[in-house]
């Protein structure tokens, strides 16, 4: 008999396809190399030369501003997805609407960009 | 025992498992990865309660977003001085203050959406439209056309914020 299934059930068993492939491949790594570890094969690999400075570096602040902006965007896109699912009952005056909040954010980019918080010299 | 309420179960251990593994990792890096999963996982109770709008904004906002900004942030610190830094701050009593009156909270909303009828504003013009994001794309873009324009504002003021801040440290 036919029974109605929720449309994430294929969602749910692409997530569980994608885990399972990183899982298996890593387990039958496990099991089939040999395990004979030394220093220098655990050493972090450099394209052949050996590591000069540690991994962990500190990153520029200017990555911050393109993060927020990133944030700020993300937000952004968030409040045009429902206006987006009711675009025709909504007709113009959605539209305006939409027009003044997508503006007021292009005036803050607009700025961002005059200040050169985008400049990478 | 239905399909929904072994999943919720599902979600819902997976989700509290990765919440304490968040607050007890000493690897700044793997705590976000685990929120991310905490995030991933609320979504997905999310999807199951039917709040398809919520769930997407959990995962495009905290998942994504926030996250992102807090592996940031952890790459910003340098690593010999985080480690340097005592991982308790010794406010024990405050937290479990805070999280006694949050499960109060909880408890509070719970009783009131079980016997008062409070399934919330707008619930009956919800079931007419139908669906979760077209009700709130309804009244978020007339009713509430105020808030909607404001919050504009307020990610301008955020914006142009970071960018002062973070402006003065480029030019050092």
């Amino acid at each position: 008999m036919y029974q109605a299934i929720s449309p994430y059930v294929p969602v749910l068993i692409l997530i569980l396809l994608a885990v399972l492939f990183g899982v298996v491949t890593l387990l039958i790594a496990w099991l089939v190399r040999p395990n004979a570890p030394y220093s220098e094969k655990l050493s972090p690999y450099e394209c052949g030369v050996e590591p000069l400075q540690p991994g962990k570096l500190r990153m520029s602040i200017r990555f911050f501003v393109i993060v927020l902006l990133f944030l700020l965007f993300d937000v952004e896109a968030v409040f045009m997805y429902p206006w987006a699912v009711m675009y025709k009952p909504l007709g113009w005056w959605g539209f305006i609407e939409m027009a003044l909040f997508v503006i007021i954010l292009f005036v803050g980019y607009i700025y961002a960009w005059l200040k050169g918080a985008l400049e990478w010299e | 025992m239905s399909y929904t309420e072994i999943f919720f179960y599902i979600f819902a251990v997976l989700s509290i498992l990765f919440a304490l593994l968040t607050v007890t990792r000493r690897n700044a890096v793997h705590a976000a990865i685990c929120l991310l999963l905490t995030f991933f996982f609320i979504a997905c109770n999310y999807v199951l309660l039917e709040a398809e709008f919520l769930a997407a904004v959990q995962v495009l906002v905290y998942a994504g977003g926030v996250v992102g900004l807090m592996l940031y942030v952890i790459m910003l610190v340098r690593k010999d001085e985080a480690d340097e830094v005592r991982q308790s701050l010794g406010q024990r009593v405050i937290a479990v203050f805070i999280a006694i009156l949050f499960v109060l909270e909880i408890a509070f909303i719970s009783l009131l959406a079980y016997y008062g009828n409070y399934s919330g504003f707008l619930s009956s013009k919800m079931a007419q439209i139908g669906g979760n994001t077209e009700s709130i794309g309804a009244v978020l873009y007339t009713y509430f056309l105020l808030p909607f324009e404001v919050v504009s504002v307020l990610l301008l003021a955020a914006l142009v914020g970071a960018v002062v801040l973070a402006k003065n440290r480029i030019e050092r």
